[in-house]
């Protein structure tokens, strides 16, 4: 149960950001309630591709994301080594137009304080024996793997030691307001037993990512977040042992992780209205097959394990999804004189959850005048088992 | 190429607050070649927003989706429709047996996750000592210095299909068991066959190898078992003779 007297903030969403920031308010003294309308990391962040980004993916196109997910990168690794295959990424060269690529992304990766080590052909076949034979030059980069519904339960868990309260398969259907345009509290399904309460809060934090704009919309507001999903395809043999990335912008199909006995390519982007259903369309899965072959030939002679989609919150609503951030943005609903006491936390990438927790937490912080300071980069989470500890 | 399209339908498993189960029909559209959690993801999605499910990777790292279908433990995900019906066929949808249901078929983990944390399983290992010694080696590099997850996803479908976890509730289960075996493995730690060596642990699995039949994730607990029961024995009686550390 939430501790008596501290603030009570209410996180709706239980993807990576909701349970890293259930972490973070209950570490500064918060008393914190999560609502998830389904199981823990069952929209966007269970189906990622469980890349642990080092940010080189994203160092000539998007600095800000890169640097971000090169911090958060170092600090996962610390704290969340119990979900984390960490054996670091290639970039590799194919064709001319990679080569051409590399000054910039060698330049890119210096700017961003990324680690890389260029490696010869010779070096990266001996690495990776799977890798295609035609590899012109490699670099190597601390790309890591994770497992997504282990990171978000090792989160989860260290927040429910705090005291934090994790109420899944409840779903939120409305905003509760005081009459002077503030939150103070949510109408809220238990799907369980199919019945409506009322869930009071001093303040709320709206986590759900490609459903934020949905989310504020119930009560009139807009957050300009673009659903942009993306398939993945699962092959079931483990040809290589670390990330191997297509050296050249970011692009679909260009790259392919090991996971447990697997490896995984993605991905594709486009846009959606509504992230709620995504059909897995089979001409996208077969481009990612093509392009798995590409970087590992041996992938044809693989049977496909799964197929999936998973929907990105990209910040914006450009023409091009490709161009869009991979940053993160907290909005404060009470600038401009809108809703006081409602916070929207969207964007970002698996990898910069825990940075995405820290920055709304001090918004939060700032808004209700708390002085406490993030602690969550320190010690390592609780096992993602406790999570189910009574 | 048009995809071929099956008509199929699904006969799922309803239960609510302390209500009796029963089974509602919903009839779709679908591509043989997709999942079986497609589909039910669909009858949410278009059909009754009132279904529970669990679920989350949809490429069979994380367990949350096992369920059993049409009778058989299966990890949904990873379950191609094809394989389980025919068009025109049914699909008959149940939460795992030997769990607590908490509404249509999702079922409370609490106690497994308990048993899985009892029993140590470090979730990363190093590759070499990732994969069964019964195995063929790994078809990719030589792994030096390379971990990787373990092939236990923690699903469950084990316990549910297992024939002593349907006849006691105190029993730790083929997945713990198993963990508790690769733990011992990589690590030679006496008290993980300490834990082991109890009737609700070791000596309450009857050997039906159910486990091992539906395990999605090639971990064989009931290979394992067998294999920690060798060791539990052997220490009892190199122990008589006085040694206190496992053979090497």
């Amino acid at each position: 149960m939430p501790k008596q007297h501290s603030p009570h903030a209410v996180i709706i969403g239980a993807g990576f950001t909701g349970c890293a920031l259930a972490y973070d308010l209950a570490q500064r003294g918060f008393a914190v309630t999560v609502l998830e309308r389904g199981e823990i990391a069952s929209g966007t962040s269970g189906r990622t591709h469980g890349l642990l980004h080092s940010g080189a993916r994203y160092c000539t196109e998007d600095q800000e994301a890169a640097r971000e997910c090169i911090q958060e990168n170092r600090i996962l690794r610390k704290i969340a080594a119990q979900c984390i295959e960490f054996n670091g990424g290639l970039f590799v060269a194919l064709d001319d137009s990679d080569l051409s690529y590399a000054p910039k992304f060698a330049a890119g990766a210096q700017a961003c304080d990324i680690e890389i080590e260029e490696l010869t052909t010779a070096q990266a076949l001996q690495l990776e024996p799977n890798l295609n034979p035609q590899v012109r030059m490699a670099y190597r980069v601390p790309d890591g793997a994770f497992d997504p519904l282990r990171l978000a339960l090792a989160f989860a868990a260290s927040a429910r030691q705090l005291g934090a309260e994790f109420k899944p398969y409840h779903e939120v259907t409305g905003f509760i307001l005081d009459g002077q345009g503030a939150v103070t509290g949510l109408n809220v399904t238990d799907r369980h037993a199919r019945q409506a309460y009322q869930q009071p809060a001093d303040i709320v934090i709206n986590a759900t990512g490609a459903w934020a704009g949905h989310l504020a919309a119930m009560i009139g507001l807009t957050v300009p977040v673009t659903p942009a999903p993306g398939v993945m395809v699962a092959y079931n043999r483990r040809l290589i042992q670390r990330v191997i990335n297509r050296l050249n912008a970011p692009g679909d199909g260009d790259i392919l992780i090991p996971q447990r006995r697997m490896v995984v390519i993605g991905t594709t982007s486009f846009k959606v209205q509504d992230a709620d259903y995504i059909p897995v369309f089979p001409e996208q899965v077969e481009e990612m097959h093509r392009k798995a072959m590409e970087l590992i030939p041996a992938v044809a002679q693989t049977a496909e394990r799964g197929a999936y989609m998973s929907a990105r919150p990209l910040i914006g609503t450009a023409e091009d999804e490709r161009s869009l951030t991979r940053t993160f943005k907290c909005y404060d609903h009470a600038q401009g004189g809108q809703v006081e006491r409602l916070v929207t936390i969207t964007g970002g990438k698996a990898t910069t959850c825990r940075a995405m927790a820290e920055k709304t937490a001090d918004l939060v912080c700032q808004k209700l005048g708390i002085s406490a300071a993030c602690q969550t980069a320190d010690q390592p989470l609780a096992s993602y088992r406790l999570y189910y500890s009574a | 190429m048009k995809p071929t399209t099956w008509t199929i339908t699904l006969s799922i498993s309803r239960q609510s607050g302390g209500a009796p189960r029963h089974f509602q029909e919903f009839t779709l559209e679908v591509n043989p070649d997709e999942y079986v959690l497609d589909a039910v993801e669909r009858v949410w999605a278009f059909h009754d927003r009132s279904l529970n499910y669990r679920h989350a990777c949809h490429h069979s790292t994380c367990g949350a989706c096992g369920m059993v279908v049409n009778g058989v433990e299966k990890l949904t995900c990873i379950t191609p429709i094809r394989e389980v019906t025919r068009d025109r066929g049914t699909l008959r949808i149940e939460p795992l047996r030997n769990f607590p249901v908490q509404s249509d078929l999702v079922v409370d983990m609490s106690a497994f996750y308990q048993n899985m944390e009892a029993s140590k399983l470090n979730s990363v290992s190093p590759v070499e000592k990732a994969d069964l010694p019964i195995d063929h080696p790994t078809p990719a590099a030589p792994a030096v210095d390379a971990e990787r997850l373990v092939d236990c996803i923690e699903c469950g479908l084990c316990v549910s299909v297992c024939p002593a976890a349907a006849t006691s509730d105190s029993y730790v289960g083929p997945a713990a068991l198993a963990g508790a075996h690769q733990q011992f493995q990589a690590t030679g730690e006496i008290s993980l066959l300490d834990w082991a060596d109890h009737q609700d642990g070791l000596w309450r699995c009857h050997s039906a190898y159910e486990c091992t039949a539906v395990c999605p994730s090639n971990v064989n607990p009931a290979w394992r078992i067998m294999n920690l029961r060798r060791h539990v024995v052997s220490q009892r009686i190199r122990s008589l003779f006085g040694a206190k550390e496992p053979r090497p």
